[in-house]
């Protein structure tokens, strides 16, 4: 292999979607254990943010994906021209409750919330941030709802074990 | 004595309860439950006067605060052990711990770097398909069944209007035709299923058989990248 770095930093950049491991081992083949692969990959972003430049390697969703820093958004939104859309405080509840309790029954999300979150959750599942898992096997046989890889993309997440736990956030309320 | 109504719209009744536990300084593990309760109405009687739209919930709070009240007000039987009566107030003390717990979450969430918002992607063009081996399939969801449908169903000729007699087709044939399809090629797309100079009658009926097909789990269907051919497999194929 003539520089793997160079040739998984390649890979990545030139990725649509967030790189998986997997995928970069079934392109080299025997060029590269994933182990070099891994180490390789905490090289380049050692590298990258050591040049603090304008961009840096996260993980999300499962794989690898370069991203504009944080902490110069306001720049990037002027020249995309956009503005940020955002959800409704009724939509990041209902998906908070997802993101916590998934696979969850709409009735089990009504109850938390106190509302009927009907609404919410359609909103969500067209924006696909959630989707159906199935149907519950109980009496009317209920539809459950999860989060999707979107979810994970969107809101900057390597997987839902990087959610900080709810007994954290308890801990939070209570030193303040 | 006056009442300062904020008009902020709540979440909720647990919301709005939240609201004024936290107001009031009020200690969520010993609330009030009467003065507590004689605010909460205050607010939905400015809310109703105000014309908002009071969801049914609102009143369901305000009949189990109006409930939890009244036992409170109950003597405790004389042969009780103490501590074993469960106070009135512990189910919604849990309810709006847990509410707030997930209210937090929600926030947290917000306040995380957001795609498109705070961290940006490189924006190309969708990997190209290469050969069918290499298609990364992905599951459709209903919305893009429902997607697929509609596009279909705008391409189809409208100027042709004269009477005809409806061909017979019922849900069962469609469906069997749709499994004896697959039963002799791996797969077919969703227009394959159509066939030439289909009809609208058709369409309606070709889509219902494979949602059915699909909730019965005897089909799969998959799309290779947006707007592209659906691809539907036999289930036990895998």
């Amino acid at each position: 292999m003539e520089d793997l770095r160079a040739v998984i930093e390649a890979m990545i950049f030139s990725s649509e979607a967030p790189l998986t491991l997997n995928k970069m081992k079934d392109a080299l083949g025997d060029a590269a254990e994933k182990s070099d692969i891994l180490r390789e990959i905490e090289e380049i972003r050692e590298e990258h943010d050591k040049r603090a430049g304008g961009f840096v390697l996260m993980e999300i969703a499962g794989g690898y994906q370069f991203r504009t820093r944080p902490d110069i958004s306001a720049w990037i939104r002027k020249i995309k021209g956009v503005k940020p859309g955002s959800l409704s405080p009724a939509a990041m509840e209902t998906l908070a409750v997802i993101a916590y309790r998934q696979p969850v029954l709409k009735a089990d999300i009504d109850r938390v919330r106190g509302v009927d979150v009907s609404g919410a959750l359609k909103g969500l599942l067209e924006k696909k941030l959630v989707k159906m898992l199935g149907r519950k096997d109980v009496p009317g046989r209920p539809m459950m709802y999860g989060t999707s890889r979107e979810f994970l993309e969107i809101f900057n997440l390597k997987d839902l074990g990087e959610l900080p736990t709810l007994r954290e956030l308890k801990e939070l309320q209570e030193e303040e | 004595m006056t009442y300062e109504i904020k008009l902020d719209v709540f979440e909720g009744p647990l919301d709005l309860l939240l609201f004024l536990i936290k107001k009031n300084e009020i200690d969520i593990y010993n609330i009030p439950i009467a003065a507590i309760t004689e605010e909460y109405l205050k607010h939905l009687e400015v809310m109703k006067s105000l014309n908002l739209d009071l969801a049914g919930e609102y009143l369901v709070m305000a009949s189990s605060l109006v409930h939890i009240k009244s036992k409170m007000l109950l003597p405790v039987p004389e042969d009780a052990v103490e501590g074993e009566e469960e106070d009135p107030r512990a189910e919604l003390v849990r309810q709006l711990l847990e509410y707030k717990a997930f209210k937090e979450a929600a926030l947290n969430l917000g306040n995380r770097s957001l795609l498109g918002r705070d961290v940006f992607k490189r924006e190309g063009f969708p990997e190209r398909e290469l050969d069918t081996e290499d298609q990364q399939l992905v599951e459709l969801n209903i919305f893009e069944l429902i997607e697929a449908f509609q596009r279909v169903l705008s391409t189809m000729k409208k100027e042709d209007i004269m009477e005809i007699e409806g061909e017979r087709i019922s849900l069962t044939d469609t469906i069997n035709e749709i499994l004896e399809k697959l039963g002799s090629e791996k797969d077919v797309t969703f227009t394959g299923l159509l066939g030439e100079g289909f009809s609208r009658r058709r369409l309606v009926y070709t889509f219902l058989a494979v949602l059915e097909l699909i909730k019965l789990r005897l089909i799969r269907a998959y799309q290779a990248h947006p707007f592209g051919a659906i691809r539907i497999f036999l289930a036990v194929e895998e």
